[in-house]
């Protein structure tokens, strides 16, 4: 009875276009930003941060990313690790050739960075389309990675060809490097993942996501309804890659702190992040994060569950893992393409009418 | 002079390894040409075969690790080996349960989807596979034998020595498998060209209604086309597994059938071909070449970025017809 | 060249012309689908082109909204020769059209959809519309008060955050044109707008184009197999055949013109 949207009147076009229009959901929102913000920080410990809060935040943000140039936009990018890698390696680069400069800025610079390297591998988008492109973008995967791997300047010529986070710091705590503290790892990745939340939100709803929705419905009829396809194709491009890039970065910097290329962004890398968005729903910035969270979440129930529970080895929880991404994969994509996000929307729908379904 | 020849010789073994790719995408192309579905799973497909072939040859028992885990026993063999031939025999008939569950399990759900859709379902699909070829078999390096003949050709060397004054190396296992593709491209083509099923096939591929208004059963040609997918990747898993053993990475040499189809389109057999003679000979050129210049390896990603601007000046591929616009 | 405004008989305002096409020849391959045509549109006109099944219309239209470029001939809008663009940069122009076959935006809301009409005229920068300040916030507004003057136009008011692909057939060509009604067109283009209507459905259709260029004094061109429906809507028809243009004149001149009775009236009417 609760959950409608009876009597709660728009007056202006401003109030119907904001992203809440139901008045729970918009106190569910606030309710939960606030959980994330002022709770959580206080009660998070190592285990939790690491095995479960920052890889949801940094994933959620690589998922948006790629949301937006596949969800939003039609172009199916199979680059996804290779991206994150150049946001790993500018920021790691930054970091150490300009140690007084703030963290901060050096992720962002990484995911401008990101943004013209995607925009590059973007280009053939214009002459080359479905999965002749998802193929295309393999080349920007294998390619960014082996040169990674064999460019010793990328990563300062150590020996072991890794690249080390050094510490900086936000306000006088440490942010990456060991000594970081679990809330300063959750909070740096926190305030991205929300901040670049609303900046995906704003755009898809406003011109530049219709472009892009545009493109992707009917590319031909977009163009001679005037949209420019090149500047929406590559757009979108930039915009995927740098969130991409700040994904790379803050999971080489602050979740893992060393990395060596071809391990932690390799093309599985690129997989996940893909299923992150069928799964939580392509097209939805709300499925980005139930995806990324459902991928993160499933590996630790399951090692829970199979290892911990049952005492089987890990190799074969693993590969049992592997089987249930795949088949819940081609269920998703048989029983809701549109994802979580989708099912969410349901329910969300049945729950207006209810206790009256007619 | 001996850099010539080196390179020849270079440029020979690229043939090979050409003639591997193009057997993994023919695959792809048999399975697009009838379905529409782009087969992410060709390549594990393979490696699920070759898992198999292993595993039936040496009397392996399917799920013995899992078995284990779950009652604490320790089985890991029958404690028999079976003949080549008939494990074989045995794994395409596999093969062929497996082309049937996947078109009962998942095609038949997905008909009418966009082919992106489609595409992802099989990324799914060989995840799938993956997973549970390991559970099958252990994800452990299998050597795998079949009786074909290994290693460098003497005939070869000694013969191309007294010619040429340089004896060239090639591996006899490479010659086997290029006369083994050969036939088994023959043998596809006479069977789309000349049989009942064939030309059903053909229809199928090109209007799928229209296939259908003149009694064609659409179910009965993708069960058929995945099987024949799955010999196929049958004959390219023994072929790679025998040359560097049966492992994961086989699937990512898979992998680079799909540059190969970019270069030769997705609807040409020729295509398929040419487009891996292409792409084998031109990575092996290029790493021979240019490779030691920029730190080697470059096998990794030349046949994608090859077949990337390939395609930005000419993206319907080699082979491919041409796509007219309309609106 | 130049004509005097003309009053016509039920009071709406005709002007010079506003585009002229030129000897336009176009050929696929081997084959010519327009042969040598020149015609003009007028300001404030409806405009019609007719013709048998392959006679070349939609390829016409296609020319007009720069989707093809032809081989041969110009094409002179608001007196000025206009140049190979791209289709984009011809909707810039002031060309808005709706399509045969529908060519919406299935993933997206009617009101999304009709709002794509007016990107043209959208210019808030990139970061403005990220962080949903100044310019980008009060444009959407601007816009969608735009819109919704055409929604209301249109009647279609109670479907516009339904999702297109579930529309039906006739509401979805009703948004179509509302998407090219948002751009305030110079000229609206209309590629068969009452093709697999029924009776009803036609004449709301015919209506709501009587409107939109009595209300907003659009120049219209359409091409249309309904020769009822041309007869009564426009002002001046082309008839094309086999890639030719066989008449050229008001409703009542192609009446009687006898190569149009042999080639397409005659036929049709069998």
């Amino acid at each position: 009875m609760l959950y409608r949207e009876a009597g709660d009147f728009k007056t202006s076009y401003r109030d119907d276009g904001q992203t809440f229009p139901i008045r729970l959901d918009r106190w569910a929102y606030y309710a939960a930003l606030a959980v994330a913000f002022l709770i959580v920080p206080f009660i998070i410990n190592d285990y939790w941060a690491n095995a479960v809060f920052v890889p949801f935040l940094i994933y959620a943000i690589a998922a948006l990313g790629l949301n937006i140039l596949t969800g939003y936009a039609g172009q199916v990018s199979l680059g996804t690790g290779g991206f994150m890698a150049v946001g790993a390696y500018a920021v790691y680069k930054l970091m150490t050739s300009f140690p007084e400069i703030n963290i901060v800025i050096h992720i962002l610079l990484a995911g401008g960075i990101t943004a013209i390297v995607g925009m590059l591998f973007g280009l053939p988008s214009l002459r080359i389309k479905g999965f002749y492109l998802a193929v295309a973008t393999l080349a920007a995967q294998f390619f960014l990675v082996w040169l990674f791997n064999k460019v010793p300047w990328f990563y300062n010529y150590s020996a072991s060809g890794q690249i080390n986070a050094p510490e900086r710091t936000i306000l006088g705590f440490a942010v990456t490097g060991p000594a970081t503290s679990a809330p300063a790892k959750y909070l740096i990745c926190l305030v991205f993942a929300f901040a670049l939340a609303w900046v995906a939100r704003n755009l898809t709803r406003g011109m530049s996501g219709r472009k892009w929705m545009a493109i992707r419905d009917m590319d031909i009829a977009a163009e001679i309804i005037g949209v420019n396809p090149l500047t929406a194709k590559l757009s979108a491009f930039a915009v995927s890659s740098f969130f991409v890039g700040i994904a790379g970065a803050l999971l080489f910097s602050v979740y893992l702190g060393a990395a060596e290329v071809g391990e932690a962004f390799g093309i599985n890398k690129s997989f996940l992040v893909l299923f992150m968005i069928i799964i939580g729903g392509l097209g939805s910035i709300f499925g980005s994060f139930a995806g990324a969270a459902f991928m993160v979440l499933l590996p630790v129930l399951l090692k829970n569950l199979l290892v911990g529970g049952l005492g089987w080895p890990t190799d074969l929880a693993a590969h049992i893992e592997l089987m249930i991404v795949g088949a819940l994969i081609v269920f998703f994509l048989i029983a809701e393409p549109h994802g979580l996000a989708r099912l969410w929307a349901l329910t969300k729908e049945k729950l207006r009418l209810w206790p009256f379904p007619h | 002079m001996d850099q010539m020849f080196f390179a020849a010789e270079v440029l020979l073994n690229g043939l090979m390894t050409g003639v591997m790719y193009a057997l993994v995408a023919l695959g792809f192309v048999l399975i697009f040409k009838a379905s529409g579905v782009f087969n992410y799973a060709q390549g594990v497909l393979a490696l699920f075969a070759a898992l198999t072939l292993v595993g039936i040859q040496q009397g392996q028992v399917p799920f013995a690790h899992m078995i284990n885990a779950m009652f604490g026993t320790h089985i890991e063999h029958f404690g028999w080996t079976v003949p080549s031939v008939l494990a074989i025999l045995l794994t395409g008939a596999v093969m062929v349960l497996l082309a049937f569950l996947i078109e009962k399990l998942v095609l038949q759900h997905l008909i009418g989807q966009a082919p992106i859709i489609l595409f992802m379902a099989t990324i799914g699909l060989a995840y799938f596979l993956e997973g549970l070829g390991d559970v099958m078999w252990g994800a452990d390096i299998k050597n795998l034998d079949v009786g074909l003949p290994q290693g460098i050709s003497e005939t070869i060397e000694t013969a191309t020595a007294e010619w040429f004054g340089y004896g060239f190396f090639i591996d006899r296992l490479d010659i086997w498998a290029t006369l083994i593709a050969a036939l088994l491209v023959a043998a596809l083509v006479g069977f789309a060209q000349y049989t009942k099923q064939g030309r059903a096939m053909r229809a199928v591929a090109d209007d799928h209604q229209a296939a259908l208004s003149v009694g064609i059963s659409l179910r009965f040609i993708w069960v058929m086309v995945w099987s024949i997918a799955g010999f196929v990747a049958l004959v390219a898993g023994v072929m790679w597994g025998t040359k560097s053993g049966v492992q994961f990475s086989l699937s990512l040499i898979a992998l680079k059938a799909l540059p190969v189809l970019m270069l030769g389109g997705f609807t040409s057999i020729p295509g398929a071909i040419v487009g891996g003679l292409v792409i084998g000979v031109g990575e092996k050129l290029f790493e021979f070449f240019v490779g030691p210049m920029i730190g080697g390896a470059t096998e990794n990603w030349f046949a994608y970025v090859l077949a990337l601007l390939f395609l930005v000046f000419r993206p319907q591929g080699l082979f491919g017809e041409r796509i007219i616009e309309r609106v | 060249m130049n004509q005097q405004t003309e009053i016509t008989a039920d009071g709406r305002q005709i002007g010079g012309t506003l585009m002229e096409m030129k000897n336009i020849t176009l050929r696929f391959g081997g084959v010519e689908a327009i042969k040598n045509i020149s015609f003009d549109i007028r300001e404030g006109e409806i405009r019609a082109i007719i013709g048998p099944n392959g006679a070349g219309k939609s390829s016409m239209l296609n020319v007009i909204s720069g989707f093809y470029v032809p081989q041969e001939g110009e094409v002179w809008f608001k007196g000025q020769r206009r140049g190979p663009m791209k289709p984009y940069q011809v909707a810039r122009l002031g060309i808005a059209r709706t399509f045969q076959n529908i060519a919406l935006f299935d993933g997206m809301t009617v009101l999304d959809n009709i709002m794509t009409g007016r990107l043209n005229r959208m210019r808030a920068g990139f970061l403005s519309q990220a962080l949903w300040w100044g310019a980008a916030e009060r444009e959407e507004i601007e816009n969608r008060e735009r819109v919704e003057r055409v929604i209301d136009f249109l009647e279609i008011q109670n479907i516009r955050k339904t999702p297109v692909g579930r529309l039906p057939y006739g509401l979805k060509k009703r948004v179509e044109l509302a998407r090219a009604l948002a751009a305030e067109p110079q000229i609206l283009l209309l590629d068969e707008p009452m093709a697999g209507m029924n009776v009803e459905e036609k004449e709301d259709m015919s209506r709501f184009v009587l409107d939109v260029n009595d209300e907003f004094g659009t120049t219209i061109a359409l091409i249309e197999h309904d020769m009822g429906v041309v007869m009564d809507l426009s002002d001046r028809v082309v008839v094309m055949d086999y890639g030719r243009k066989i008449g050229d004149g008001t409703p009542d001149e192609v009446r009687n013109n006898q190569e149009v009775i042999d080639a397409y009236l005659g036929v049709a009417h069998d």
